[in-house]
């Protein structure tokens, strides 16, 4: 510890970081230590306030605010954005370094060892390199515009200072779970994260369904987290070290395919799994929801869900070695990004469509990285974390303008439900176009964010499947048609929650839509600032031929392949074992075509499925939830109700196990060990009680049998 | 700071005084005033807990063997000697023990309200007992120091316990003598044997290590040491003491009783049934029996604190489910999985006797203990929930905490040896958010509806000096380990070299010129486990492979 | 002379023995136990002739035990006897089980 605070002070890291090229890491301990530091400030402000809404709510009712709101409210609002715009900048002044610099090994900044048993070492230390520098970016970035909003979406709320705490504890974690230098940091950052998700999820704690779910997503979390273990064992028991540069530098000593890396692999994805929400562990994310919408925006859209995509990017060398594995990886990102896409079909509730949405979102990523493509699974990864930012954080201001509206009647409609919206955009211009921009790029319309990125992923599905030596060729057609339908749902699913919330006649009720208005400027501008980067965002990773042709304007607007060169370091390793084992991708997709076409292709359907859905959804009469007698049947019940895959782990995983264990309990614990260690008891006592039968209390008795005894012995020891 | 200790003879007289100190301390609180009782009690361990944090110091990190030693004759003709040590494996309780007895003092000023004298003089003589039962290097002693702290503890449970408090102290009290009954039976058996072997009586740890045994007298005595030591730890299934004690117990006591009494059960692991029965420890059965049994622990009593109404025997369950990584860390025969066994010990002390206490000060409130009366609490006492989910969150081994680093280590130390119980084991880390989150969430969370429960108070400054220490230990032993496991590697190294050792050794037993004949024994018991049992030090990507595919020793 | 001695003495001790088991009067069982101690008595000084003085310095021991022992026995007995009104033994049995 003290260590670490010298090697601060003198500018960040010891020798490890000159030996790398011309970089010169810029305080990193800083970039983690700033949220931490926040943590530790609104955390005690939360302490503070805590004792006083404690006496509040004992005298009977709830700590309001005035229009003097008291230090520890005031203070976490500087504080909380305060420290993640510092970090923000750190990182970029990094990041500008780095760009200077050509980096070919990771930059490794060690500050102190944590644990060493003497046989197993793992240190506090922090990994620099092209991949934790994007992570990093998003994080401190998206992050600092996710606090800014939550300065406005949070105001009135009582727990305020404990709210940025958290915030700050989580961003500290998932910082060190994209900045540590070994699987053993990521796991703690992993978990850390997996906390605070569980605390913000259930930040109104006093609603007993938002606390079900933060226990849910924590639990379900370390199913996945017990994969992310074993394979880390499994790590160490084959390398002797969990850091990376050791490990992937010996990885390519395995062998190709082999037993041990397709079960390391498949253990990590078991964890990343839990983590990114995919089946069949996905059911968690919906529920999270429960969580304040700016929550959802930084950790159930923007970053932690994404951190096993990072995993798997990250362990790119290890995956490459794995075929089996990253079919897997491939095959369950496709199933799930349409598995997902069609329950958001159907959702009423403005987040869960988002929620959906999200999942099948990574399960493009797992789809991108499956296929081999780490840097278009990282490049989504990044403009997701951009558009569907954008998109929480504008349902965030939708929820906020239509609670204050019920509010001020004292109405207790759902503020959520997207029937009683519509027409939103006559109130909240700014919202509905930053969102608009945010649909068209997740819908993966020509030239916003997600076409880049969604393109280039299932343009690699085509191609690699279509390689020389690819496995499973057949395999991934399908995923490739998955992920081309899958998109198409995305159009329409993403156009419908807009049509309703925004368009058509205003259902909000007459007296109500009078107090809508647009979220004030503090939570708009942080959407503004996101819909320029979903539209410019993509611009950074355009492959050669997209570039060229007229989707590029012909090489005239200021698009490059900037991204994928530079994670080159990083995924060299892994792209040279593919193409060793595999051979060169394939340049026409299945059915013929090369990548401009079918680019062109799927924006055009796209398009078309937005106009269509604008039509279709626009033309049908919606009515407010109250009014809304519609029953639901066949296949739209089916979706609306998520394939009832709640009730089936209920009744097939939960239910079963709590019962085992009251078996456990009552039956083999209370009657059987219990039961035999009681009946020793009864035994001894009962044994006793034969026994004491001889004590009659009468002299005649004792003196008779004293007589026989001693005739008998005297008979015994004379014959 | 060691020059100062070496300046006042730290080193020659700490652990006499560290045992009889809170003797001394059973006097003054017997003799003072009824009223006063719990400040000299607890001043009085507090001294002894400073006294102690000089070892720290004292101890020599590199050393592996047993340090601080001294030795006086007691019964010379039994050759029984009061002697006493530490080394990296006892330092830790040593210091575990005298800082829980002063943090469960404290904790009890308000839980105990009669014959406060006796309690607090019973404490301090349970303190003198188990710090015995760690230095203690003749197994005589260590038998005596063993039983002894049966003793306060009986009375503690029996006097100042819950409703079914004589039940609980009688469960107690015969399941554990009947474990330790066996072993005195062995502990006498060695001693004949090593009167004939080296031909003096001696019950001298360091001669009990020499005595040549062969591998069935080691099986036999292996087991009835282990049934001792499994009561205590508790090993499942021997282990239904255990929650009625600590529900029954009063506050004190079950800080005591979990902080450390158990941890004498797996110390007895490290020190006797590793070093003193090499060959039994390394048989396949034996190790996979052990291993098996510490994987049910951990998931069966995962699995049975998940459905109980009652929080605190939730709690006492969840220590048999932590001693469960302790038990596999120990057998995994590896230095990962001793010093990681080693960590949850300390770990689980912490952390555990932290959670008794908050349920205590959770009791003196509501008079309650069902998690069902709760609901809500955090809105009324935030900073007491604020202590409550920390320490929660360690006992389940989150990252950043001591729980994590234990139960990481154990589990990895498992896996180079044994994979797929480690990966069995594993599932545990699911489970303890089974059993802890739910109950976190009713005590704590949701609506505030009972109006008793909108009357509870947050933690009082008193409270807060009690568990201040115990969450700061819990976040620093979980960031920066290292000097502790530091201290502890040269002597699990040495357990694991000794037993290891145990195969030339035994077939080789000439040192002392005895005529060892139980050489064919030992062969046949451990030509199947040797290759199994012994760990794959330098790992390769093949042997590893092998080692996924086939489970060793299951 | 050693045998009839010992004849004798075997014959005392028998009837005591036999009164002992038979007899519910208290007093009646004291006096028996008397006579086998006394039947003892006999025998040990019979020895005594043949082996020595140590018989009869036994005797003296014996003697003096059964001198209390009257002592304390009759002191029970009577107050027995002032509680129950009776030295029946079977009437008492308070120890039983």
């Amino acid at each position: 510890m003290y260590a670490f605070l010298t090697a601060l002070a003198q500018g960040g890291g010891d020798a490890a970081a000159s030996e790398a090229g011309h970089f010169e890491p810029f305080l990193p301990g800083l970039v983690v230590l700033l949220p931490l530091l926040g943590f530790v400030i609104n955390g005690i402000l939360a302490l503070k306030h805590g004792r006083d809404s404690a006496a509040a709510v004992r005298a009977g009712g709830e700590l309001t605010f005035g229009d003097r709101k008291p230090a520890t409210h005031t203070l976490p609002t500087w504080v909380g954005p305060g420290v993640m715009g510092l970090a923000f900048l750190i990182t970029l002044v990094n990041f500008t370094r780095m760009l200077g610099a050509h980096l070919e090994e990771p930059v490794v900044v060690h500050y102190w060892t944590w644990i060493a048993t003497g046989t197993f070492t793992v240190d506090a230390a922090l990994q620099l390199d092209q991949l934790s520098m994007i992570m990093m970016m998003v994080v401190t970035g998206v992050g600092f515009l996710i606090h800014v909003f939550s300065v406005g979406y949070m105001k009135e709320d009582p727990g305020y200072p404990r709210y940025f705490a958290y915030l700050n504890l989580f961003v500290f974690f998932m910082l060190v779970l994209v900045m540590g230098s070994s699987y053993a940091l990521m796991f703690v950052g992993w978990e850390g994260v997996g906390l605070c998700s569980y605390l913000l999820i259930g930040y109104w704690f006093s609603d007993r369904e938002k606390s079900d779910a933060g226990k849910k997503a924590f639990i379900v979390n370390r199913i996945g987290d017990a994969g992310f273990l074993i394979a880390m064992f499994m790590v160490f028991a084959n390398f002797g070290s969990l850091d990376y540069v050791p490990v992937f530098h010996d990885a390519e000593g395995l062998a190709y395919a082999g037993g041990l890396v397709t079960a390391i692999t498949l253990f990590f994805f078991v964890g990343a799994i839990g983590k990114s929400a995919q089946i069949p562990l996905f059911v968690w994310l919906p529920d999270a929801m429960a969580g304040p919408t700016p929550v959802s925006a930084l950790i159930h859209a923007a970053t932690m869900v994404t951190a096993g995509v990072y995993l798997v990017a990250r362990s790119s060398v290890l995956f490459a070695l794995a075929p089996l594995t990253s079919a897997v990886v491939a095959g369950i990102g496709a199933l799930t990004a349409l598995f997902a896409a069609t329950i958001a079909l159907k959702q009423n509730d403005i987040k869960k469509v988002l929620a959906y949405s999200t999942v099948s979102q990574l399960g493009y990523m797992f789809l991108g990285v499956g296929v081999g493509a780490y840097a278009a699974g990282v490049f989504h990864l990044m403009t997701h974390a951009f558009f569907k930012a954008l998109l929480f954080m504008g349902s965030g201001a939708v929820i906020h303008a239509m609670h204050e509206a019920y509010h001020s009647t004292h109405s207790h409609e759902d503020a959520q439900d997207m029937r009683n919206m519509g027409g939103l955009r006559a109130h909240m211009p700014i919202t509905w176009a930053t969102m608009w921009i945010a649909t068209l790029a997740i819908a993966g319309i020509w030239p916003f964010a997600g076409f880049f990125s969604k393109d280039e992923i299932i343009w690699q599905t085509a191609a690699f499947g279509g390689a020389a030596g690819a496995p499973y060729t057949a395999l991934y057609t399908v995923y490739w048609v998955m992920a081309l339908a899958a998109a198409m749902l995305t159009a329409f699913y993403m156009t419908r929650m807009m049509v309703l919330t925004f368009h058509g006649a205003n259902r909000t009720g007459a007296e109500e839509s009078r107090h809508l208005h647009e979220a004030p400027v503090v939570m708009w501008l942080p959407l503004a600032v996101l819909a320029v980067l979903s539209v410019f965002g993509g611009w950074i990773n355009v492959p050669e031929a997209i570039r060229a042709s007229f989707l590029g304007g012909a090489g005239a607007l200021p698009m490059t392949e900037w991204l994928h060169h530079w994670l080159e370091p990083l995924t060299a390793q892994a792209h040279h074992i593919q193409e060793e084992h595999l051979g060169e991708l394939a340049h026409a997709a299945p059915f013929g075509g090369g990548e401009v076409m079918w680019a062109v292709i799927s924006t055009v359907a796209a398009a078309i499925v937005v106009a269509v859905a604008i039509r279709f959804v626009g033309g049908r009469k919606v009515v407010a939830v109250a009014e809304d007698t519609t029953e639901l049947t066949g296949l739209s019940k089916v979706l609306y109700n998520k394939y009832y895959i709640d009730e089936f782990y209920d009744r097939v995983v939960v239910r079963p196990i709590v019962q085992g264990s009251r078996f456990c309990w009552k039956v083999i614990d209370s009657l059987i060990i219990d039961g035999v260690v009681n009946a020793v008891g009864w035994i001894a006592k009962a044994f006793g009680w034969g026994i004491s039968m001889f004590q009659t209390g009468s002299v005649n008795t004792y003196a008779f049998i004293l007589t026989v005894g001693v005739l008998v012995i005297l008979g015994a020891s004379l014959f | 700071m060691t020059a100062l200790l070496d300046s006042i003879g730290y080193a020659g007289w700490a652990l006499h005084a560290l045992i009889w100190l809170p003797v001394l301390g059973v006097g003054l609180v017997l003799a003072s005033e009824e009223a006063r009782a719990k400040s000299v009690a607890f001043w009085w361990s507090i001294g002894v807990f400073v006294l102690s944090l000089g070892l720290w110091w004292a101890f020599d990190p590199a050393e592996a063997g047993l340090q601080m030693q001294s030795s006086v004759p007691w019964i010379p003709d039994w050759g029984v000697s009061y002697s006493l040590g530490v080394d990296g494996i006892s330092l830790f309780m040593v210091m575990l023990t005298t800082f829980s007895t002063s943090i469960a003092i404290l904790g009890s000023f308000n839980y105990i309200a009669k014959r406060e004298r006796s309690f607090y003089a019973l404490m301090l003589l349970l303190e003198a007992a188990v710090v015995g039962v760690f230095t203690a290097t003749d197994v005589f002693l260590f038998y005596v120091f063993f039983e002894l702290t049966l003793v306060p503890m009986y009375f503690i449970v029996g006097i100042w316990g819950g409703e079914r408090r004589i039940y609980a102290a009688i469960k107690f009290f015969l399941y554990t003598a009947f474990g330790s009954l066996l072993m005195l039976v062995a502990i006498l058996y060695m001693f004949w044997k090593a009167k004939t072997m080296l031909g003096v009586p001696t019950f001298a740890y360091a001669d009990m290590l020499r005595i040549p045994l062969t591998g069935t007298e080691q099986l036999w005595l292996f087991s009835a040491f282990a049934l001792a030591f499994s009561v205590k730890v508790p090993v499942f299934p021997l282990h239904t003491w255990l929650p009625d004690a600590h529900v029954e117990a009063p506050t004190p006591g079950s800080v005591i009783l979990a902080a450390v009494l158990l941890k004498m059960g797996t110390y007895g692991f490290l020190r006797f049934l590793l070093p003193l029965f090499p060959v039994a420890a390394q048989h396949p059965t034996v190790v996979t029996t052990m291993m098996v049994l510490g994987v049910i622990g951990i998931l069966y009593t995962a699995w049975v604190a998940a459905v109980q109404p009652d929080a605190k025997k939730l709690v006492a369950y969840t220590s048999v489910a932590h001693m469960g990584f302790v038990v596999l860390g120990v057998f995994a025969l590896t230095v990962n999985g001793l010093q990681g066994g080693l960590v949850v010990m300390i770990s689980h002390g912490i952390s555990t006797g932290a959670l008794f206490l908050l349920l205590g000060m959770l009791y003196e409130r509501r008079h309650t203990r069902a998690i069902a009366d709760f609901g809500g609490i955090a809105r009324v006492a935030p900073w007491f929930a604020t202590a409550f989910v920390i320490t929660a969150l360690a006992s389940i081994g989150l990252p950043g905490t001591s729980g994590f680093v234990g139960e990481f280590l154990a589990l990895l130390g498992t896996f180079e040896s044994h994979p797929v119980i480690a990966m069995v084991a594993t599932l545990g880390v699911i489970f303890a958010a089974y059993y802890m989150l739910p109950m976190v969430q009713t005590v704590f969370f949701n609506k505030l509806e009972k109006d008793e429960n909108r009357e509870i108070e947050d933690l009082s400054s008193r409270e807060m000096v009690i568990l201040a220490p115990l969450v700061a230990l819990m976040i620093v032993l979980g960031w920066h380990p290292t000097p502790v496991l530091n201290r502890m590697e040269p002597s699990v190294r040495a357990v694991i070299e000794r037993v290891e050792g145990a195969n030339a050794q035994a077939s080789g037993f000439d040192t002392a010129g005895i005529e060892f004949a139980g050489g064919p024994e030992v062969d046949d018991l451990d030509t199947r486990g040797e290759s199994d049992a012994v760990t794959d030090s330098d790992p390769t990507p093949s042997g590893a492979e092998a080692g996924i595919s086939a489970d060793a020793g299951a | 002379m050693i045998t009839e001695s010992l004849v004798l003495s075997a014959i005392l001790f028998v009837i005591g023995t036999f009164g002992v088991l038979v007899r519910r009067n208290a007093i009646i069982m004291f006096l028996c136990i008397e006579l086998q101690l006394n039947a003892v008595n006999l025998s040990l000084v019979a020895f005594s002739r043949m082996w020595g003085i140590e018989g009869q310095l036994f005797v003296f021991f014996v003697m003096t035990v059964a001198a209390a022992e009257a002592a304390v026995g009759l002191a029970i007995i009577i107050s027995i006897f002032r509680h129950y009104e009776t030295v029946n033994v079977d009437s008492f049995n308070l120890l039983k089980w």
